[in-house]
């Protein structure tokens, strides 16, 4: 414990050390704002592993130990600061988000250099996936791995690396974005510097999750720790290999990716169709497979079909990046192939929605009682619903027409609100009375507002971009009688205008439901009382 | 034998590895022939490095997210080549690091926008889109005139290139800057080497102000280039069956 302490302060003070030196050499602005960036975060991190050591020095002069013997503490701390990072984060995601879209039907605005639709819309994206998506699933995986392990996470500061190592790492992108920095690959927009950091991050996450799985108290790892490990490690091995790029200087924000062309567009979108895969799905599933036989109080419904699923999941999803490039430059056999596996990914992916479903045999009626379940269980139902569209959508055919279109927007939205953000809130809806030892969410009413509120907004959004996405596809291809292309291109934008305007009002419900949950959940944490100890059986005299 | 879960479930690093074998085989299946098979970029002629100025205009293209609503890929399909041009060939981003292929047509298509409009009009339509296209929703990108290059480091940016396989010479990089003035500075009298050295290249007063070499001239230069190098009235489809 004490050399870990001493040798992290020691890490830190030498790289905020070197890392003067970046701001001093730096080639360009950007750059040097996140340098000084870096060096507060490093200043930051020695002051509070300082502190957290003299804390502990203190209560073990008091007698007070984090490890008890013969008896597991978990490590929560972590997890509440991961489930107030992800509220937070979605707020700004899914404002941004609206920001965004009222930008495309009003483009007025667009305000100047910093706040344009270019620049905003990578922030809108890496804010919801990775700023919102990420902290749920590193809380919720912190959360979950302890409990099906019956051991406490793995390291002290480790756990508290990975959570501020992460929020780093948004700060840096988002930043970053904003700035100019960016090379412009989809949902691996980051440069250079802030994605070899993220690595640094994510292998400590790795290692905090395996070595608590490591030192486990049951003899099965559970199911969902299954499907956080496929997240962990394939994301990892895409990371690394999409980013692969030389800088121009190592003073410098700017970098060329190693790949060109065919092969760069191949390799972008093997990653970030994982990137939906194993981030979006695997990920969520692992929450899907602890939180809702929790909440229902019913075991999962199939332990065969969660391990054939499985299997199949993970495999199948790393060939269907190239439905993403039909009909371009990509060679048709690698078309194909990504066509066939897309289709075949169908059966997988609703295996977990069969299992995920199910789990509710016998408790059904809880779906009138419990919202929060209700949620939960409308999010399988969405993913279901994606899972289907999306092989429809890989196709050939059928991608003729929807490529380049909002059809494709709708899609990713079904997805990311119905299944990503449905499935998470109703984990932080569990978890926050469970972190911080409340009787109850502080109201159920409000679980219910939001509900009925953001699927209003979900609906709105989904068919909105469905008519313009098709509508947009169909006016593109239209020919009229003398055989001429019947519409210009700016004829199909100004069709769009009616439909973004729509989807912008879906988008705000969906934002007025978040901030019901949050003033829920801040309300659950100030307000509502701890639970009574339970009453202790009376002991009956004997007669 | 019965296949048995059990193992990889009672075994942490057992199911680590598993996982890592089952995802990397789809990758290195489709992936990996790609970089061997000789048949998946075309043999053409025309294809060239870009020059420094519109090496610029393509990071400025990059840094202004432009490929969130604009392709630089046209489909083998018969709408879209009436509509934008021939269909886009690998070859034509073979010095793409990274790919602008893009996924989204808010607006429209750019892969051969190159040579379609004036430099007047991109002026105006950069500065204010809606005076040139009343539809568009397009944002404003009029800072781009007032913001001067910064092209201290594009020697960095050729080297950069060449390390990871675009062909730029000593004489390219060490000329760089050079080249950049000489491109928006048709007059001078660096234009004769710079000629020599990129073939096929347009050099004007892109942002029409000589006071300046601005962010404009490079993204103008950009984009008037894009599409124009494979000249198709001698592409011969044929002879790269695949």
């Amino acid at each position: 414990m004490g050399i870990a302490e001493m040798a992290m302060i020691g890490t830190f003070a030498i790289a905020s050390a070197i890392d003067v030196i970046f701001i001093a050499d730096a080639e360009d602005a950007g750059f040097r704002f996140h340098a000084f960036i870096v060096l507060l975060a490093g200043i930051a991190a020695i002051i509070a592993i300082g502190s957290k050591r003299m804390k502990r020095l203190e209560n073990e002069a008091k007698g007070i130990f984090v490890h008890e013997p013969g008896k597991v503490v978990y490590n929560e701390g972590v997890i509440r600061a991961g489930v107030i990072a992800s509220m937070v984060w979605g707020l700004v995601g899914f404002l941004a988000g609206l920001f965004i879209a009222l930008q495309l039907a009003f483009p007025q605005l667009n305000l100047g250099e910093y706040a344009n639709f270019g620049r905003l819309r990578p922030l809108h994206t890496s804010a919801v996936i990775f700023a919102f998506g990420g902290n749920v699933l590193i809380a919720s995986s912190f959360y979950v791995v302890q409990r099906t392990c019956r051991a406490r996470l793995w390291g002290e500061l480790a756990p508290w690396f990975v959570f501020w190592g992460y929020q780093l790492f948004i700060v840096l992108a988002a930043s970053g974005y904003v700035l100019g920095i960016t090379q412009s690959k989809e949902y691996a927009e980051p440069e250079w510097y802030t994605d070899i950091w993220l690595t640094i991050v994510w292998v400590m996450y790795l290692l905090v999750f395996l070595g608590t799985i490591v030192r486990r108290k049951e003899p099965h790892i559970y199911v969902a720790n299954w499907f956080y490990l496929a997240f962990i490690v394939t994301i990892a091995m895409l990371h690394i290999v999409n980013n692969l790029a030389v800088p121009i200087s190592i003073f410098s924000s700017k970098s060329y990716i190693l790949y060109s062309g065919v092969q760069d567009a191949l390799i972008q979108w093997w990653y970030g169709h994982n990137a939906v895969g194993f981030f979006l799905t695997a990920g969520f599933l692992a929450i899907m497979y602890y939180f809702i036989p929790k909440r229902a109080e019913r075991p999962v419904y199939s332990y065969r079909l969660s391990i054939v699923h499985f299997w199949s999941l993970i495999f199948i999803y790393i060939w269907a990046g190239p439905h993403h490039l039909h009909y371009t430059a990509l060679p048709d056999w690698t078309q194909t192939l990504g066509m066939v596996f897309s289709v075949m990914l169908w059966m997988p992916s609703w295996g977990g929605m069969i299992n995920g479903l199910m789990t509710l045999s016998g408790a059904w009626d809880k779906l009138r009682t419990d919202p929060v379940l209700r949620m939960m269980v409308v999010s399988v139902a969405f993913y279901g619903m994606a899972t289907f569209e999306g092989p429809v959508m890989s196709v050939r055919e059928v991608n003729s027409l929807s490529h380049y279109t909002d059809w494709t927007i709708g899609h990713v939205h079904s997805g990311a609100l119905g299944w990503v953000a449905y499935i998470s809130f109703g984990a932080l809806y569990c978890m926050v009375p469970w972190l911080w030892k409340k009787k109850q969410l502080y109201s159920m009413k409000l679980v219910e507002v939001h509900f009925w509120v953001a699927s209003i907004g979900i609906v709105f959004y989904i068919v909105a971009m469905w008519w313009a996405g098709i509508g947009q596809g169909l006016m593109w291809r239209a020919y009229n009688s003398l055989g001429f292309l019947e519409y210009s291109f700016a004829e199909t934008v100004a069709a769009m205008h009616p439909f973004y305007i729509v989807r912008a009002l879906g988008g705000g419900l969906f934002v007025i439901g978040a901030f019901v949950m949050a003033y829920n959940l801040y309300r659950t944490i100030v307000d509502v009382p701890e639970p009574e100890p339970a009453a202790m059986p009376q002991a009956a005299p004997a007669e | 034998m019965k296949f048995n879960n059990t193992f990889f479930e009672k075994n942490s690093i057992a199911l680590l590895i598993g996982i890592l074998i089952v995802v990397s085989i789809g990758g290195i299946v489709e992936i990996a022939p790609t970089f061997y098979l000789k048949n998946t970029i075309e043999k053409v002629d025309g294809m060239r490095p870009y020059t420094p100025l519109e090496l610029l205009g393509r990071d400025i293209y990059i840094r202004e997210g432009c490929y969130n609503c604009h392709s630089q890929m046209i489909r083998a399909l018969r709408d879209e080549v009436d509509r934008y041009g021939h269909y886009s060939l690998a070859a034509e981003s073979m010095y793409d690091h990274p790919f602008q292929w893009g996924s989204k047509r808010t607006g429209p298509d750019l892969a051969r926008v190159g040579g379609k409009y004036s430099d007047e009009w991109h002026r105006q339509h950069l500065a204010d889109p809606r005076s040139v296209v009343p539809e568009s929703i397009m944002p404003s990108y009029a800072f781009l005139a007032k913001n001067p290059l910064d092209y201290d480091h594009i020697d960095q940016d050729l080297t950069a290139n060449r390390e990871i396989g675009v062909p730029y010479t000593d004489d390219d990089i060490k000329n760089a800057k050079a080249d950049i003035y000489a491109q928006t500075h048709p007059d001078s009298d660096e234009i004769d080497a710079f000629q020599k050295r990129y073939k096929k290249t347009v050099s004007r007063d892109f942002d029409g102000n000589p006071d300046m070499i601005s962010e404009e001239d490079a993204l103008i230069a950009y984009l008037q280039m894009l599409g124009t190098l494979v000249d198709f009235s001698v592409y011969d489809a044929s002879k790269n069956l695949r």
